[in-house]
């Protein structure tokens, strides 16, 4: 390559690199640090951040609980109708989250279809803190999902196989060989779609409303804040990136600090790089 | 104990595998060309594939019959399967791997094989020859009933698999389980088995011991296998008692056995001389040919001359400055030479 097409491609590098990175700075070059710290005794800013955090976790929990297992049976088994559930599960990837909370509300909502059912229960999901989880949990969850199916199907079948003539049945083979050689494609998928829970607008705001204290999570706030005080957004905004990021390294933490810690330790180098 | 008894017969993609097989305390070996059927049959013993009909029994205990429904999962199997490329788990060391299998044999076993100063060592870590002693172990653990060997020296080099065939032979013969094993390599099944089956397209055309197949080859395909020449020729009653056989090139060759009709002549390449011109002697057959191939075994030389393969030393081999393309003459004895009767119909 010539000198000047490198030079060329390293400016067109820096104008993307500069033009992902710039609204971040300003957003911290707009708080200053004092105010990042006052913004977490007001209350709104509070309120909305331990909202974020417990619907997040909450529903986090729910994806990695249930996604991991159909996961597992959908990377590593086949049968008829395999392909239709990964799309349905896909399906939440491609929809509008707009378009998501509409579809939870038809589904949920008093006088969707299985709104009469639960009110028969005493239940009812619409605009509380359940339906937050709900909506985070059917926007982010594809993000695992996807990932986790992928992981499992690219592991050696005969690994597997040697599991089973071992003496280990379906339950602990998952448990020992699947786990833990999936587990660094595992933890990124959970990353990306703890990310995507905590940044939840759309089929949050149709679907469980923005109430404070109690529907209104951060991303809810900033745009409550917008009209009224486009500093205290502006700070929200910053704290989110930095509780986010916390979080995430929290959440990658701890599978690596269960591995340090468990009777047969097992390094993570090897099983990340295979 | 009982013997394993097997009978599998399921479809695979051009052909049928129809097995029907008997293992005492002994080592079975089936020999076949990949693509014959034979991994699918041990993961059919093993429970890792369901055969279309079929029943697996040990000892009276009932592993599969598919006329009764009955088929344990592989971890009810009490089966030490070793795979092809080892299947070591990467992710736990090597004492680990061994007690993944059971963990009361686990540190005996270490021992046994070699394997203690290697035991906090990952697989990614070791050699050929020490992963496949780690399987072996691995598939011990459990402490099976039966043992299964997928091509278990595939995955060594030619060094290393020469000096683990002893080890494995010796081993096999310790444990006393009824083995089986499957592998592409004849010499391999001949250095490690009691028995041999021959497979071919899914079916055992052979079973017999290394020393029955070479004497009798059932067709040439199983001659092949083993490494001996055959020939096939129609053979009528000569003089002095010998039996003639002409060939399809037109050649004539003597046998002392008796035979009639179609027949298979077996000779084994060590017992043809190679010589640049007909030699005076004893021997009765003489086949003139073009070299068409030197392949050195070691220190010997396989040397392709027209229908048949001699070996000789490499000695020999330089001593006559034998090239490809060369003519010379190939001399047996009558009395070395075996008559297998042929169906007028069998296949080339």
């Amino acid at each position: 390559m010539t000198r000047l097409g490198s030079v060329l491609l390293a400016i067109v590098v820096a104008i993307a690199l500069a033009f992902l990175l710039l609204p971040l700075l300003a957003l911290f070059l707009r708080v200053p640090p004092g105010t990042l710290v006052g913004q977490l005794g007001s209350g709104a800013a509070l309120d909305a951040i331990l909202v974020s955090l417990k619907t997040s976790l909450l529903a986090h929990a729910i994806i990695l609980g249930i996604g991991t297992p159909v996961a597992w049976v959908l990377g590593t088994r086949s049968f008829p109708g395999r392909r239709i559930a990964i799309a349905a599960i896909e399906l939440p990837l491609v929809l509008p989250p707009a378009v998501a909370g509409i579809a939870l509300l038809a589904a949920f909502g008093r006088r969707g279809l299985l709104g009469g059912t639960l009110e028969g229960f005493g239940i009812s999901l619409p605009f509380t803190q359940a339906a937050v989880i709900v909506a985070i949990v059917f926007v982010a969850s594809p993000f695992y999902v996807r990932q986790a199916i992928a992981a499992f199907a690219s592991l050696d079948r005969t690994l597997i196989d040697a599991s089973r003539t071992l003496g280990a049945g379906p339950l602990r083979t998952f448990r020992r060989i699947g786990l833990p050689l999936a587990a660094g494609a595992l933890g990124a998928g959970s990353s990306l779609a703890f990310a995507r829970g905590l940044g939840e607008f759309g089929a949050t705001i149709i679907f469980a409303g923005s109430f404070r204290g109690e529907t209104q999570t951060a991303p809810l706030a900033i745009y409550a804040q917008l009209d009224l005080d486009f500093d205290t957004a502006v700070a929200l905004g910053a704290l989110l990136i930095i509780v986010s990021v916390a979080v995430l390294a929290a959440v990658n933490l701890i599978p690596a600090w269960a591995r340090s810690t468990s009777v047969f330790p097992i390094p993570f180098a090897s099983s990340a790089s295979r | 104990m009982g013997p394993l008894h097997i009978r599998v017969s399921h479809p695979l993609r051009v052909f049928r595998l129809e097995i029907a097989l008997d293992v005492g305390a002994e080592t079975v070996a089936l020999v076949g060309p990949s693509g014959a059927g034979k991994t699918t049959f041990l993961r059919a013993v093993a429970g890792l594939v369901r055969p279309e009909h079929g029943s697996v029994a040990i000892d009276g205990e009932v592993w599969l019959d598919t006329k009764t429904g009955v088929s344990l999962p592989p971890e009810r199997r009490s089966v030490g399967l070793v795979f092809q490329e080892y299947a070591l788990f990467p992710h736990l060391t090597v004492a680990e791997n061994v007690a993944y299998g059971g963990r009361a044999r686990a540190a005996e076993l270490l021992e046994r094989f070699g394997l203690a100063p290697l035991a906090q060592l990952h697989p990614g870590e070791l050699s050929g020859g020490e992963r496949q002693r780690v399987a072996l172990a691995r598939a011990l653990a459990r402490d099976p009933r039966v043992l299964l060997l997928d091509e278990p020296l595939a995955a060594l080099d030619t060094q290393t698999r020469a000096e683990l065939k002893a080890e494995l032979g010796e081993r096999l013969r310790e444990l006393g389980l009824p083995t089986l094993l499957v592998t592409h390599d004849y010499d391999d099944a001949a250095a490690l088995a009691d028995r041999i089956g021959v497979l071919v397209e899914g079916q055992i055309v052979q079973l017999g011991t290394a020393a029955e197949l070479v004497a009798a080859p059932a067709s040439p395909f199983v001659a092949e296998f083993t490494g001996v020449n055959f020939l096939r020729g129609a053979a009528v009653p000569g003089f002095d008692g010998l039996t003639e056989i002409r060939l399809a090139d037109g050649s004539t060759v003597y046998s002392t056995d008796p035979g009639s009709g179609q027949v298979g002549v077996v000779v084994v390449p060590w017992e043809i001389t190679l010589a640049r011109s007909a030699p005076a002697g004893s021997a009765r057959n003489h086949l003139t040919g073009l070299i068409r191939a030197l392949t050195p075994v070691g220190n010997r030389v396989r040397v392709s001359v027209g229908p048949v393969t001699a070996e000789i030393t490499a000695a020999s081999a330089e001593q006559l400055e034998l090239r490809p393309g060369e003519q010379v003459v190939a001399t047996f004895k009558a009395a070395g030479t075996r008559l297998v009767p042929l169906a007028p119909d069998a296949p080339p």
